[in-house]
């Protein structure tokens, strides 16, 4: 799995770290999306693949 | 023969259950024609992928301050969506909006948020303490669901919470469909604005650590990222939207579990339920308000649907999350359900609620707040004495008096 994020269309609303915390994180300044592992383990999948579902601006595509 | 045109919002039968004509709009026409109460009639959407594809489509803007928009609410300013803010603001839409959400997303992000729940939680503790202490019967809107959300965003801001009576009365003319006049309304623009500028002038004076005071330096070093009629415009903003709709929602999703108790007995019975039961309770709102506009810049297509330049379309939110085909069998409460987080209230798209973690952690508070300390808590009245707080956008009760 491969992840990419448009920092553009990212609202900051962090439903992606509340699925995934160790897989994404917030900038302090704005609250952007950090991606902290654009490839996770298999142990995150189902939990990413839930939070680019529930991305509210679909920021987040992932690759598999 | 053209079709009559049918009043909009639609009359709910009883505050938990939605108005029939949700369903029947849904299943008649992806863009159904409805009469806003200004007499303007819009495209209303109810579908959840209809919905959910306007509201991220960034073509679109929810700003009605423009010629051709139709008007929502009776008084001549049209209602909240095309009322001009007072002075030079350029955050509605657009490049100005990302500005100056990008500005006030720091103050909301998960970390920050879960960094107020024991804070939030000491709160709510101690107004269920007072209502205790006073014994029942409580009216639970005055008790807890106006003054927890009131105090959260009072502290956040740095705003003093004993004033939280002039925002709620401020803030619900605002918010006005058919209840106030226009007259009213502009009073209550003008002392809400009045009194957020004296506010800032005290953050001026003496910095706390709270968010005005942080964008308070951020106007002043006039690095064109904030303006000081949008430091205004953002503390009138956030003490309005921070405490009507959730103070609303801690009223509904109580009412929904009293009055089908067995709903409340299981939360009680797994307290591990309680993220599941508010994510449900959001996903069954009957009374979620009057709707987003978009306002339609250039010919599209909703659901096969043509939708013409200068049209403007509503989305009602709490109609698309009971689409059968996104939620099977949608009047169903289930808690467990896989996706019931991917309800629409908080809306989607650019201005998805700025607040909506704040929300969550609020309503997660009061409700295992009450499965810890309440476990007797019943409605006083039968549900059907529930009181809609009639003629105003965000909806709510009147009141609800509750035992325990």
């Amino acid at each position: 799995m491969k992840i990419t994020v448009d920092e553009g269309l990212c609202c900051g609303s962090g439903l992606c770290v509340v699925r995934a915390d160790q897989v994404f994180d917030q900038r302090e300044e704005d609250g952007i999306v950090v991606v902290l592992d654009d490839t996770p383990p298999t142990r995150h999948h189902d939990a990413v693949r839930e939070a680019a579902t529930v991305c509210p601006t679909g920021a987040i595509s992932l690759t598999e | 023969m053209t079709e009559a045109v049918p009043d909009y919002p639609f009359e709910q039968p009883d505050v938990l259950e939605p108005p029939r004509e949700w369903a029947e709009t849904r299943a008649a026409c992806p863009v159904a024609h409805v009469r806003m109460p200004s007499g303007d009639v819009v495209g209303l959407l109810t579908g959840y992928d209809e919905v959910r594809g306007l509201l991220t489509d960034p073509r679109f803007s929810r700003n009605l301050d423009r010629k051709g928009a139709a008007r929502m609410s009776t008084t001549e300013d049209g209602g909240m969506f095309s009322r001009p803010s007072l002075g030079q603001v350029d955050n509605k839409e657009g490049p100005g909006h990302r500005r100056w959400r990008r500005l006030i997303s720091r103050a909301f992000t998960v970390k920050k948020m879960e960094a107020w729940r024991p804070r939030v939680q000491e709160m709510a503790d101690a107004l269920v303490d007072d209502m205790a202490a006073k014994g029942a019967p409580a009216d639970l809107r005055a008790a807890l669901a106006l003054p927890l959300p009131v105090q959260v965003i009072c502290a956040l801001l740095g705003a003093p919470s004993e004033d939280q009576d002039k925002f709620a009365r401020w803030s619900e003319t605002l918010l006005t469909l058919t209840r106030y006049t226009q007259a009213e309304v502009d009073d209550a623009q003008r002392e809400f604005h009045a009194y957020a500028s004296d506010l800032v002038e005290r953050k001026r004076a003496e910095p706390g650590d709270d968010l005005l005071s942080e964008l308070t330096q951020i106007s002043d070093s006039e690095d064109g990222r904030l303006s000081h009629d949008e430091l205004i415009s953002t503390a009138v903003g956030l003490l309005l939207a921070g405490h009507e709709t959730t103070s609303n929602m801690i009223l509904k999703m109580t009412a929904m579990l009293l009055s089908e108790r067995e709903r409340y007995g299981a939360v009680l019975a797994d307290p591990g339920l309680v993220p599941g039961v508010v994510e449900e309770a959001l996903r069954m709102d009957a009374n979620g308000g009057a709707g987003i506009p978009r306002f339609i810049t250039e010919d599209t297509e909703v659901g096969g649907v043509p939708v013409g330049a200068g049209s403007t379309l509503f989305v009602n939110l709490p109609a698309a999350n009971r689409d059968g085909r996104k939620f099977p069998e949608p009047d169903r409460f289930d808690p467990r359900r896989e996706n019931n987080a991917q309800h629409l209230s908080f809306g989607a798209g650019p201005h998805f609620c700025v607040g909506q973690t704040l929300a969550r952690v609020e309503l997660q508070v009061v409700l295992g707040t009450f499965v810890r300390r309440l476990p007797e808590l019943r409605l006083r009245d039968a549900p059907d004495a529930l009181r809609i707080r009639e003629g105003v956008a965000a909806g709510g009760f009147e009141d609800m008096w509750v035992t325990w």
